[in-house]
């Protein structure tokens, strides 16, 4: 039983920053890292000397870390993280920093993530991804990320009886989420037909079942609530959060993640349960890790998920708006931002700034984040409930 | 060499061939290392037992000192797919490609390529292979009897003979012979027997050189020239190379040394190894399923005083095949070794049994081909060489020289 979590006291998180994806780029990530922070300087009118604490998250920008990026980008900061869990880097990110702020190590927190997708550089990154890939995963026929969720997705659908129409479902909903956000990179509609019909990559997962690597960048803050309003951004508060790695080893196959070990106490925490929840944003690089997250976080029962899926409508005008601005299925997976997209577009949906189409009323965003395929499944997983302030 | 052979045109686009990634982790060498003697291995841990995959430099359970362990070979299939897109060359050469995961039934569970009928919930044998890269790689067979060569991504694993076009580099002596006859028997649409020396008149009419699919060359492998001009006219695809050249005879160092068959030697067993793989490994390269087999004695591990410049020699020759094998691994050109003891031939006149019958090598050299082994040792004698040298090399060494 692990010890209950002390509330967020004295933490708000704002400004959220989406640099517009790119399919590819010649630019490196420490470009799109520039380009988020000449964003949040118009959006917020920091400089680098109001900055005192840096969290960060890239695969692309090799060989520098935090250390390199804080040179870089002209910051002194007397805090920083670097943060290298992909899917769940927003979430682990957020965590970190609202602690850091929240015991005074640091005053005001820009957390960010940022990756190029250079032209090839997908091949290059998969083949030394980790020792456990480059050993045991990619000599087997060196599918990358779609055979391993190929493989995790065949086990799911015949265990819980889940079909291709019901992340289908899921995928189409998304899609209608994009077609109001400018900067998702497919907004062409997709009919369920047309998701049936796409051409297998890694049987059972399908085309419309895999997100477009890309280039991009995401950031958000966290300081306290006197300096959010000192600049006057509009701010959230976390509700609650928790982070969990390497969870059910002996598992076989990934049928759950790590927010089973701790999901009670994360709703305990928050004093909320699902159905408080205005929005759902969850990691989304393929429809069955949605659909495990939907289980896992307890909007409905393990093994459920299919007639859940069947009974709920999942735009942004639906039961329970998921991925509003289209998820990394539509908008694009921007390397480590793509796990930042979550904390930004849950922010944007509760602070009533949106990129696209606004959730009416949004008050309570669920995010949830997935990461790091090291071996045979996602190592690294973690969820926050913000809620926006008055 | 005659009509019938395949024209080609010199100027026209060559198929590239492709390898899989060779980047790999120092335990998963040791895996490759075991799995070349043809070993099913996986890590245990030395507290707790726990047998361990991937490779690992630490037991997950207790932190343990890991050693590698015979392990059981059965598994269950878990769950599969069929990768139909790869962003690598060699794996975009053969889609579609299946691979799956299963549970062994030593412990963990690992990703395997699959054989075309298995599926989730089969139970199936796990075999420990050498993939084109050069490196181990977990190949799932259905547990019970099947046709694996029809299995197109098990050929890939291994090296057939049906249809191809096979090199034996001295078919003169016993071992030679011996090869040509079960690789012609296994099919090879032409065998090459290469001899040495002059013609002879009772050649015309031998038993083994007169079968059908079966044509001589003069080969001297001490000759660089005879070597090339063989190559000239071959001319054409060649897919294995067996190199069974060998000059076995007694002598010592400082006493009853033989200078001259103890060059002999040298020229034959090391120089005419690194004059055949220098000629015909571009040949090999250019083939689909091209393999270097060498027949060599298990008195290369060791040395051996009563044979010192043969045993000496053979050495040579083992530290020659290694760099080939490091070589040919990014053509994907299989290097296999064939250990012996001694013969049952005319180089063994006094040596009592136990002596290894030349059709038991050859028939090693099909086994080893067709199931993709790196190394074989045939006969006790090598096996127990083997056995005796990977347990303690410096015992064995000064064993083999009193």
């Amino acid at each position: 039983m692990s010890r209950a979590q002390a509330p967020y006291t004295g933490v708000a998180v704002c400004a959220p920053i989406t640099v517009p994806y790119q399919r590819f780029s010649p630019k490196p990530a420490h470009w799109w890292a520039g380009r988020a922070l000449h964003r949040l300087r118009q959006a917020t009118g920091l400089c680098p000397a109001d900055i005192d604490g840096f969290c960060f998250a890239s695969f692309s920008s090799a060989p520098d870390t935090a250390v390199g990026m804080v040179q870089h980008m002209g910051l002194s900061p007397r805090w920083f993280d670097h943060i290298p869990t992909g899917g769940a880097s927003g979430v682990m990110a957020l965590r970190r920093a609202a602690r850091a702020v929240q015991c005074g190590d640091a005053e005001l927190v820009v957390c960010l993530a940022a990756d190029t997708n250079q032209i090839d550089s997908f091949r290059h990154s998969l083949a030394g991804f980790s020792r456990f890939s480059q050993d045991a995963v990619y000599p087997y026929g060196f599918g990358g990320p779609n055979a391993t969720f190929a493989l995790i997705t065949d086990a799911y659908m015949r265990h819980y009886g889940i079909t291709r129409e019901d992340f289908g479902k899921l995928c189409v909903a998304q899609r209608a989420n994009a077609a109001s956000n400018p900067l998702a990179l497919q907004r062409k509609p997709l009919t369920l037909d047309a998701y049936m019909a796409a051409r297998p990559i890694a049987d059972p997962v399908h085309l419309f079942d895999c997100v477009m690597p890309c280039a991009g960048a995401e950031a958000f803050i966290v300081t306290t609530p006197e300096r959010a309003e000192a600049l006057g951004l509009k701010m959230a508060q976390i509700l609650a959060t928790i982070e969990r790695h390497n969870a059910f080893p002996e598992d076989p196959v990934q049928m759950r993640g790590g927010w089973v070990m701790d999901i009670d106490g994360f709703w305990q925490s928050a004093g909320i349960a699902p159905d408080d929840v205005d929005t759902l944003q969850v990691y989304d690089d393929y429809p069955v890790i949605v659909a495990m997250q939907i289980e896992d976080l307890g909007f409905c029962p393990k093994g459920k998920v299919a007639e859940f899926i069947r009974t709920n409508e999942f735009t942004v005008d639906g039961d329970l708006p998921l991925n509003t601005n289209g998820g990394q299925l539509s908008a694009g997976q921007a390397g480590a931002a793509g796990g930042f997209q979550n904390v930004t577009e849950g922010l944007r949906q509760i602070l009533h700034m949106p990129l696209g189409a606004q959730v009416p009323n949004a008050r309570i965003a669920a995010i949830s984040g997935f990461g790091l395929v090291n071996y045979d499944r996602g190592v690294c997983t973690g969820a926050a409930l913000l809620e926006a302030m008055p | 060499m005659t009509a019938s052979r395949e024209k080609r045109d010199p100027l026209a686009r060559k198929r590239l061939r492709h390898v899989p990634s060779g980047l790999r982790s120092r335990a998963m060498h040791a895996l490759s290392s075991r799995a070349a003697q043809g070993r099913f291995m996986l890590q245990a841990c030395a507290e707790c037992g726990t047998a361990t995959y991937p490779p690992r430099d630490a037991c997950p359970l207790c932190w343990g000192e890991l050693a590698w362990m015979d392990q059981p070979d059965g598994a269950r299939v878990l769950c599969e797919t069929t990768i139909r897109v790869s962003t690598d060359l060699y794996f975009q050469n053969h889609m579609p490609w299946r691979m799956g995961k299963v549970q062994l039934d030593a412990g963990p569970v690992a990703l395997v390529h699959l054989h075309g009928a298995l599926h989730s919930d089969d139970r199936a044998v796990v075999r420990m292979m050498i993939d084109r890269g050069g490196n181990a790689a977990l190949f799932a067979i259905p547990a019970g009897e099947t046709d694996l060569m029809g299995d197109p991504q098990w050929r890939e694993f291994i090296v057939p003979i049906q249809g191809r076009i096979v090199l034996v580099s001295d078919a003169r002596n016993a071992i030679g012979r011996a090869v040509v006859k079960e690789l012609q028997a296994q099919g090879a649409e032409l065998v090459v027997a290469g001899l040495p020396g002059p013609m002879l008149a009772s050649d015309a009419a031998d038993a083994v050189y007169t079968l059908d699919r079966v044509q001589t060359i003069a080969l001297d492998v001490t000759d660089a020239t005879s070597v090339s001009e063989a190559a000239s006219r071959i001319g054409g695809p060649l897919d294995i190379v067996v190199n069974t050249a060998r000059h076995v005879r007694p002598g010592g160092v400082s006493a009853n040394p033989g200078f001259v068959e103890q060059r002999r030697a040298f020229e034959v067993s090391a120089m005419g190894l690194s004059r055949l793989a220098s000629t015909f490994a571009p040949m090999l390269a250019g083939r689909p399923n091209g393999a270097f087999v060498d027949i060599l004695s298990s008195a290369a591990l060791g040395g051996d005083a009563s044979q010192a410049g043969f045993a000496a020699a053979e050495a040579a020759r083992h530290s020659l095949l290694q760099s080939l094998r490091h070589e040919m691994r990014s053509a994907g050109v299989r290097v296999m070794s064939v250990f012996t003891g001694a013969v049952d031939d005319a180089d063994h006149q006094a040596v009592p049994p136990p002596k290894v019958a030349p059709s038991r090598i050859a028939a090693s050299v099909a086994d080893a081909l067709l199931n993709g082994r790196e190394q074989t040792c045939v006969g006790d004698v090598a096996q127990d060489a083997m056995e005796r040298w990977l347990a303690d090399p410096a015992l064995f060494a000064r064993e083999k020289n009193l």
